[in-house]
């Protein structure tokens, strides 16, 4: 008789212990390679996802020919006035709708248990987070540049440039990494993707629309006049304007940035906190 | 088990609520180093809670716990340089291709580019997953993503390894082949906590094994030990015609011990630990010219054992007392 080894195919037992034998733990990486590496993550996301980036960037590119061709000459006496006015609007609009998407991809991992592989290794324990942040800043800058290339087709010009669009996108990606964490705050608290779905876009839809994106606020009626005004969509989108014109309304700039920067420091803690201890 | 080997998990009295629920009510473990380690009970019992917090994914309530000497209260960051988890308790990245999560671990562990992605078509390679190594995990059978699970979990070898359910779901060969990796595992010097469901896993697996249920560690021991624990075993018979069994029970009777008939018409059973008298038993049946299909020896099984410890069967369980693990 002689003894038969069973052998299965699949994993090679002789090569396992192999690749178990042969690693030394390497050197922990920094911070920001860390943080990096999970923007690495994001991308590649984007890479076998492309989709994704559709579903954020054609909903404002149909307001922007809805309003432009429908509306336009109703409301600002003809397409190309209009387009002028909506335009830096339709970039802050398309941005910030593009921010609900870090809470929904952030709850997507909790539901699927990646983020407690992360929460597992010995690593700088912000950096999923500021790292995806980092990856969905890159989405930001996609959705803000296709509102601007259809707008420029459309007949658009910035007075001031392309330096004045650049300048405007760069605001508008500035504050939508502040708003981000508010979403990160609704992806951690509520229990499925779509919930923060839901929930981020009753938010942000109201709010871009009671703004002055769309519509001078001098046309509406008193309250809703003072809410459009104080409405910090409506200050970026100002903001924003004033770049593309190469008139930069400096206040308007400076609140924008302290709204992004306010949101940071209240929700950043939130979501670090809700993060570690879920 | 002996005392002196230094542990590589060393619980005492850990506690975890979540709302009413007290998932773990006082839970201690010791785990020496080098050993699979089973951890044993139904759905709902609080392995996964104990092994949350043994990861350093929850705090405790109450206790304390040292994972390689570094408590995890306070040295959290140092047990996770040293431990990683598979399964349920810390999946892989199903948007990306098995590929990429082994070079996204590699990365973050402090490999570099080039070393990372070395490492990656290695563990791809050993693992036989390297055909699907472009695509998506989300299309990965349950088998490749079990594997990949455990791959992604010693892109760098770490000292303590928690395998949570490593089969469930599984078909016969996976299982086979999980079980390997894990044996190997141990071979080159991973200690493993087994988090299981399965009595045939512990069995197979592990050198020592705790069984919990409702929170606590009702009984500790090898799997001999907790078998013995229970009953004696015994002789298992099973003849070729059900109608001798009468006079096959006369005589094992008298050769060996008291005959219990089983519910099979063919099997009696003969309470007996000792091999050699478990012969003498079979020879006299086959002297009287009375045909045997099958015999065993055989020690209780561990369905007995949990039967014996808890009054209740592991599948049986009342289902609204399901986990809280999050």
């Amino acid at each position: 008789m002689s003894v038969v080894t069973s052998t299965t195919a699949g994993a090679d037992t002789a090569a396992v212990r192999q690749a178990i034998a042969t690693t030394a733990r390497p050197p922990r990486p920094g911070r920001l390679a860390t943080a990096l590496t999970f923007g690495w993550r994001g991308m590649l996301k984007v890479k076998h996802v492309p989709e994704q980036l559709l579903d954020v960037t054609v909903t404002p590119v149909m307001f922007l020919l809805l309003f432009t061709y429908l509306f336009g000459g109703a409301i600002a006496g003809s397409t190309s006035a209009y387009l002028d006015y909506t335009l830096p609007g339709l970039l802050v609009m398309s941005v910030l709708f593009t921010t609900v998407y870090s809470g929904v991809a952030l709850n997507t991992d909790l539901t699927k248990g990646v983020v407690d592989r992360f929460r597992s290794l010995p690593i700088w324990r912000p950096a999923p987070l500021l790292g995806s942040l980092l990856g969905d800043s890159v989405r930001y800058v996609i959705a803000g540049t296709v509102i601007i290339v259809v707008g420029v087709a459309l007949g658009y010009r910035p007075d001031a440039g392309p330096a004045g669009a650049v300048a405007a996108l760069g605001l508008v990606v500035v504050f939508s990494f502040g708003l981000s964490w508010v979403f990160c705050v609704l992806g951690l608290l509520l229990r499925s993707p779509n919930a923060v779905m839901n929930a981020g876009f009753m938010g942000i839809f109201p709010l871009t629309f009671l703004s002055n994106v769309f519509v001078d606020p001098a046309t509406l009626p008193g309250p809703l006049e003072a809410f459009v005004r104080v409405n910090p969509v409506s200050i970026l989108a100002t903001a924003s304007r004033s770049l593309m014109d190469g008139e930069p309304d400096v206040p308007a700039i400076l609140i924008s940035l302290a709204v992004a920067a306010a949101l940071a420091a209240v929700f950043l803690p939130i979501t670090t906190r809700l993060y570690r201890s879920r | 088990m002996t005392t002196h080997a230094p542990l590589a998990i060393e619980a005492t009295a850990l506690e975890k609520s979540f709302g009413d629920t007290h998932a773990v009510a006082g839970v201690d473990l010791a785990v020496p180093e080098g050993a699979i380690y089973g951890v044993l009970g139904p759905n709902g019992a609080g392995k996964t809670t104990v092994i949350r917090m043994l990861a350093t994914l929850i705090p405790p309530d109450a206790g304390t716990a040292r994972v390689l000497g570094r408590d995890i209260r306070t040295e959290g960051d140092a047990v996770r340089g040293l431990v990683s988890l598979t399964g349920q308790l810390a999946s892989v990245d199903e948007e990306l291709t098995g590929r990429e999560n082994l070079i996204l671990l590699g990365r973050l562990l402090g490999l570099s580019r080039a070393a990372s992605r070395t490492r990656a078509d290695e563990l791809l390679e050993a693992f036989g997953i390297a055909e699907a190594a472009a695509r998506l995990v989300k299309h990965y059978s349950g088998g490749m993503r079990r594997r990949l699970d455990i791959a992604a979990s010693i892109v760098v070898t770490p000292r303590l390894m928690f395998l949570d359910e490593p089969t469930t779901g599984l078909d016969p060969r996976s299982r086979n082949q999980v079980w390997e990796i894990a044996r190997a595992l141990q071979a080159g010097g991973t200690t493993i906590l087994l988090c299981t469901q399965y009595l045939e896993e512990a069995d197979q697996l592990a050198d020592g094994i705790a069984v919990i249920d409702r929170g606590r560690v009702i009984a500790e021991g090898t799997p001999g030990q907790l078998k013995a624990s229970v009953g004696t075993g015994g002789l298992h018979v099973r003849l070729l015609e059900s109608e001798r069994r009468p006079e096959v029970a006369g005589i094992l009777e008298r050769a060996v011990g008291t005959v219990v008939l089983a519910a099979d018409p063919a099997a009696l059973s003969v309470s007996c630990a000792d091999p050699a008298l478990a012969a003498e038993g079979v020879s006299a049946v086959a002297r009287a010219g009375i045909g045997i299909a099958e015999f065993a020896l055989a020690q209780p099984s561990l369905d007995e054992v949990f039967l014996a410890l808890t009054g209740h069967l592991a599948e049986e369980r009342d289902p609204t007392l399901e986990e809280q693990a999050s």
